[in-house]
């Protein structure tokens, strides 16, 4: 559970950083797009350890296995607390647990049901809504952000749906070191509860940055 | 004061239970928790009916044995200003009038015996699996024989504290054990006496803890927040600690 | 021969028996008795230890550490508790600490030294050789303890922190933080658990013994009641081990746990086994007050308290109901301070009790008016309270000062009785907090029944009339470590010679139908009082009349009103549900209705011993001061009671006290 959260907060985090190559224009945008699949005549990322293309295929395999590892996890992390719950408390009052904290499963459910959505958007092309993949944007990953995002339900979808992962990862990243045995004082509390806050922020703000330049013009 | 108490009553561990209602009249404020309900008690076996069943003991909040949950946390924590046992829960926490709900710790491992009792003797095997030092009786090294840090004797007391009372499994979300289990793991593993059999005490008691079918920790902290003894969460922290180090350890393989 | 005294007070309600000649202590130099009885006991094959097995009732830190240990020697040992596991055992509740001749402190402490202060505490009615090995073996318990990783206080140095502790001028008390008892108990309980695992110590919770078994005149085993399901099962052994704990519970209010009691004890004492002192009750000057009828128990604050607290009542009757920060200077009786002015508020625990009972009977107590009966039966509401008043501490160190040293002392106290004691002085008033006296035991803690032992504070041996503080957590370990694990062997050396008895034998059959037919007896009177409410009469008698101070006239009367009690127990109480079930309020009534009996005992004792000694106060025997007074030339005994049948007068056998290591001395306090 911790570790390939980490690993996806972590994808996360280069995921945002490469959304900001958006405001260096279209052929930096595209041409990462490009380097990343292996496209670009200089054989993109990793050539020539790897074949031009390999790459990224290797990348979606361990996301992939990531992400399935997480979810296999956190299904029997929940089929263990079910077992473990024999009925219901007819009045039952949290002192502690934080609102991310009590949505982690359906909230992961939720996230992972807008991923595929997603996924089918941005990465197979089926389900673009401004556009079609061939006659617009062909070849050009930057067209593709500008036109999803020129629609303003697109933008709050999407906010809406950062908004989820944000506080999926307030308690997901302080709970993966207090897993990984990070968290053995007081301090160490405060310190991974801080960074924890500071990293759901920057993504936040990071991953709605760009879709929201786009919404008000700055990038076009 | 005047109480209305709704509170669980089930005849045994197959019966189904209920929520009944009762009233107690002339409820003093001076009155712990436990006392109010000894009036209840009474007051119904005047009557002819049976009393509630309540596990209690030594009424000064150190013997682990007393706790409910009350209008939703255990040991009526969201009614004290102060970390709290039930029987050190005083009835000038609540107001006259008041409706307060009783229910049993609830979890899987904790099995109703009848009431508000519940049997709690899955931590004894958590123990058993490997809390505590193996050491014979007669053969131990001069008590100074060992100099301890101060601060890790210290955090292995406040680890100590536990009274073993289960209120940290009624609480969590997912009725794990982990933060009794960490906490013994705390106290041990801050003591020289404690490190020779360090890795292998942590793998066998989390493996007792899962087949006692407790929930898993997902570091949420209600467990902490309701501690009468206000065993920190980072317990569990170097529990897990632990027991990744134990992964890398020979011992029990 | 039974011969009745009419040499003795009270002897209308006793007959006297045979004296006990021989405590079993081998002859010798005190110090070398217990090294030679170790080498005179017989041993046990560890080879044979397995097809032994002994009972041991109870899981505090004797019960617990007897269990441990024998299961570690290799005995089969069955151990029983009342409670849901054996972590609960009311040892956890002690505060201060456990005394230990280590000299750690390079101060003059020795072993000696700790048996010379527990002989002298004990007001010189505790047998010499039983309290020398006591000190003997004190250093040994705490090198235990630590090996357990049990968390004493420490130094930053790393090594065990001491202080001084219940008036001694030594600092050989060991302890962890205000609560040792727990962290001892939790290493015993450790111990135990690992036995558990290993398969030598079979545990079982929730079970009350209710009988014990004493075939062809030996303990063969014990009848105990499963509270869960209700079923009344046979246990078989070749030993048993009594260690039950005290039965202060008998005063109804005390700082005992709610379910400890005597029945165990008293099921034994019925068999056969002697009960000794049971009179020698300990009186905790500083707990906190009775708030109403409803109260259930009493909490205990630590005596360190009267350190800094200046304890005081108002002068006049009025001023009881006042807010005590309007009561001006000159009107307050800092009664202490001025009966003994060079001890003033730390004169011994019995002396502040007594008089903290004196201001109230004079109607100058203070809190709450409670109900309570009077000598002659009638109904009264009198304020059981002084004042312990931080004001003049807080205003020389500080309240900074004074919250590092009581601050969890006063949360407590805040907790429970909803006032903050830095601001208004504390309310405090005496509480029972331990019974010196139990069941009668040899030197090898075997009791009058063969292979009937008892350790902890369910024996009489080691605290004579009055325990010192941190010597209770001292007696029950080294009872449960080293004495019963080395004695137990002597008796089971010859117990393969014995022959194997099964539940057919007529005494187990005779011990099952006894236990069920009181069982019957007690569901089938329905009648119109709560157990409680019995309870809780008994305790108003017993703390009247055989309290703090006891008087000739008050015992026979607290006695017939016992009598009646009982017979109103056995004709009108009213116990709820079936045996089959989970049944709290029968659990009760069995021990209310031994507790009835043990009563009636404790105050012929009381009236037979016209002395004063110890926790004992006779207002006869005082001296002109109002302090103690012995009579070592008609009681230097321990009083060993007989049970002779229902109704019968209980025979006295007399244990002489031989001093042969100490001089006998009157204490003093003015």
């Amino acid at each position: 559970m911790a570790v390939t959260g980490l690993l996806l907060i972590a994808f996360l985090l280069m995921h945002m950083f490469g959304n900001f190559k958006m405001f260096l224009g279209e052929e930096a945008f595209n041409h990462y797009a490009g380097w990343l699949k292996g496209e670009t005549p200089d054989g993109g990322i990793l050539y020539p350890i790897l074949p031009a293309g390999a790459f990224i295929w290797v990348f979606r395999s361990v996301l992939v296995l990531a992400v399935i590892l997480h979810i296999y996890s956190a299904v029997t992390l929940w089929m263990r607390a079910k077992a473990a719950t024999p009925s219901a408390y007819k009045a039952r009052k949290a002192l502690a647990q934080t609102y991310s904290a009590r949505t982690m499963r359906w909230g992961g459910v939720i996230l992972a049901g807008v991923l595929i959505f997603h996924l089918a958007q941005f990465t197979v092309h089926s389900a673009l809504t401004a556009g079609s993949f061939g006659a617009t944007y062909a070849h050009s990953p930057y067209k593709m952000f500008v036109g999803e995002f020129q629609q303003w339900w697109m933008v709050v979808i999407y906010a809406v749906w950062m908004l989820a992962v944000a506080m999926h990862l307030r308690h997901g990243f302080w709970s993966a070191f207090a897993t990984l045995g990070a968290n053995t004082s007081p301090k160490a509390f405060r310190v991974l509860n801080a960074c924890a806050w500071a990293i759901a922020i920057l993504l936040y703000i990071g991953f709605i940055f760009a879709p929201v330049a786009v919404l008000v013009g700055w990038i076009h | 004061m005047n109480i209305t108490l709704r509170v669980w009553r089930q005849a045994n561990a197959q019966s189904e239970g209920r929520m009944v209602t009762y009233q107690v009249r002339d409820v003093s404020e001076d009155m712990s928790f436990l006392e109010m309900l000894d009036l209840l008690n009474e007051d119904l076996t005047i009557k002819g009916e049976e009393p509630v069943a309540f596990d209690h003991d030594c009424r000064e909040g150190i013997c682990g044995t007393c706790g409910v949950v009350i209008n939703g946390t255990a040991h009526g924590r969201g009614n004290s200003p102060v970390a709290t046992t039930t029987c050190q829960l005083h009835m000038r926490s609540f107001s006259d009038g008041a409706v307060i709900d009783v229910e049993p710790w609830r979890a899987g491992s904790f099995p109703v015996i009848k009431d508000l009792v519940v049997n709690r003797s899955a931590f004894d095997r958590i123990i058993q699996a490997g809390g505590y030092v193996s050491v014979n009786t007669g053969s131990a090294p001069d008590a100074h024989a060992n100099a301890v840090n101060k601060r890790k004797a210290d955090r292995a007391f406040d680890a100590a504290t536990c009274i073993g009372c289960g209120a940290c499994v009624a609480a969590c979300p997912n009725h794990s054990g982990m933060l009794f289990t960490a906490a013994k793991i705390t106290h041990l593993a801050m003591l020289p006496q404690g490190q020779p059999e360090r890795g292998l005490r942590i793998k066998k008691m989390v493996s007792a803890h899962d087949e006692e079918g407790f929930g898993g920790c997902t570091n949420i902290g209600e467990c902490a927040a309701v501690c009468p003894k206000e065993i920190p969460l980072d317990v569990i922290g170097q529990l897990n600690r632990d027991l990744i180090s134990s992964l890398f350890s020979r011992d029990g393989k | 021969m039974a011969t009745t005294s009419k040499t003795l007070p009270g002897a209308d309600y006793f007959t006297l028996g045979n004296d006990i000649a021989d405590t079993k202590a081998p002859a010798g130099p005190i110090e070398k008795k217990w090294s030679q009885r170790k080498f005179s006991a017989k041993l046990v094959n560890p080879a044979n230890r397995r097809k032994l097995t002994v009972i041991i009732v109870g899981t505090g830190l004797a019960g617990g550490a007897a269990a441990a240990s024998l299961g570690e020697a290799g005995y089969n040992v069955l151990n029983f508790c009342y409670q849901d596991t054996p972590r609960r055992a009311h040892s956890i509740a002690a505060q201060g600490g456990i005394n230990a001749a280590k000299n750690y402190r390079n101060d003059n402490d020795s072993v000696y030294r700790l048996f010379y202060d527990t002989v002298k505490g004990g007001d010189y009615r505790a047998r010499e050789t039983n309290v020398y090995r006591l000190a003997e073996i004190s250093a040994n318990i705490i090198d235990q303890c630590v090996a357990q990783g049990v968390p004493f206080a420490r130094e930053y140095g790393g090594l065990l922190d001491t202080r001084s502790f219940g008036g001694v001028q030594v600092q050989r008390t060991f302890y962890a933080r205000g609560q040792t008892g727990q962290q001892l108990l939790i290493g015993a309980y450790q111990a135990l658990e690992r036995q558990i695992a290993a398969g030598t110590v079979k545990e079982y919770t929730r079970h009350e013994m209710l009988e014990v078994i004493v075939a062809d005149g030996r303990a063969r085993g014990i009848v105990a009641r499963d509270m869960v399901t209700g079923a009344i099962e046979t246990y078989l052994a070749d030993a048993v081990v009594l260690a039950t704990g005290g039965y202060g519970n008998v005063f109804f209010l005390s700082t005992n746990a709610m379910g400890s009691n005597v029945t165990a004890a008293w099921r034994a004492h019925r068999k056969g086994a002697y009960m000794a002192n049971p009179c020698y009750t300990q009186i905790h000057p500083t707990c906190i007050p009775v708030h109403g009828e409803t109260q259930s128990k009493l909490t205990l604050m630590s005596e360190s308290l009267r350190n800094d607290g200046r304890i005081w009542v108002p002068k006049k009757v009025e001023d009881c109901e006042k807010d005590p920060r309007d009561i001006p200077e000159e009107d307050r009786d800092y009664y202490l301070e001025r009966i003994y002015p060079s001890f003033g508020n730390l004169v011994p625990r019995d002396i502040a009790s007594r008089q903290a009972k004196n201001m109230c009977d004079e109607g100058r107590g203070v809190g709450p008016a409670v109900k309570e009966l009077d000598h002659d039966g009638n109904e009264r509401m009198v304020r059981r309270g002084v004042y312990l008043d931080f004001a003049e501490a807080i205003g020389r160190l500080g309240k900074d000062a004074v919250a590092s040293r009581y601050g969890n002392l006063f949360d407590m106290y805040a907790q429970i009785t909803g006032e903050d004691p830095y601001s208004t002085p504390m309310r405090i008033y005496p509480a029972v907090h331990y019974v010196m006296g139990g069941l009668w035991v040899d030197y090898d803690l075997m009791s009058s029944i063969p292979g009937l032992y008892v350790g902890g504070e369910a024996n009489f041996s080691d605290h004579g009339a009055n325990r010192l503080g941190a010597s209770a957590l001292m007696q029950g370990l080294g009872d449960g470590y080293f004495v019963l694990p080395n004695t137990i062997n002597d008796y089971l050396a010859d117990q393969a010679k014995f022959e194997k008895i099964d539940e057919s034998h007529p005494a187990v059959v005779e011990a099952v139908a006894s236990v069920k037919e009181r069982i019957e007896k007690l569901l089938s009177i329905q009648g119109t009082r709560t157990v409680d409410s019995i309870h809780k009469e008994l305790g108003h008698i017993m703390w009247e009349y055989c309290g703090m101070e006891r008087t000739e006239e008050g015992l026979k009367i607290a006695i017939k009103k016992i009598d009646a009690l009982t017979e109103e127990f056995w004709t009108n109480v009213k116990v709820t549900g079936v045996n089959e079930d989970f049944n709290q309020a029968l659990e009760r009534a069995g021990r209310v209705a031994d507790f009835l009996e043990l009563g009636r005992l404790m105050c012929v004792d009381a009236l037979h011993r016209r002395e004063s000694c110890g926790g004992h106060f006779r207002a006869e025997s005082q001296t002109e001061d109002g302090e103690a007074l012995r009579h070592d030339d008609e009681f230097l005994y321990a009083a060993a009671w007989e049970y002779t049948g229902a109704g019968a007068k209980p025979v006295l056998h007399k244990e002489h006290l031989v001093y042969e290591a100490i001089e006998l001395k009157q204490r003093s306090y003015k």
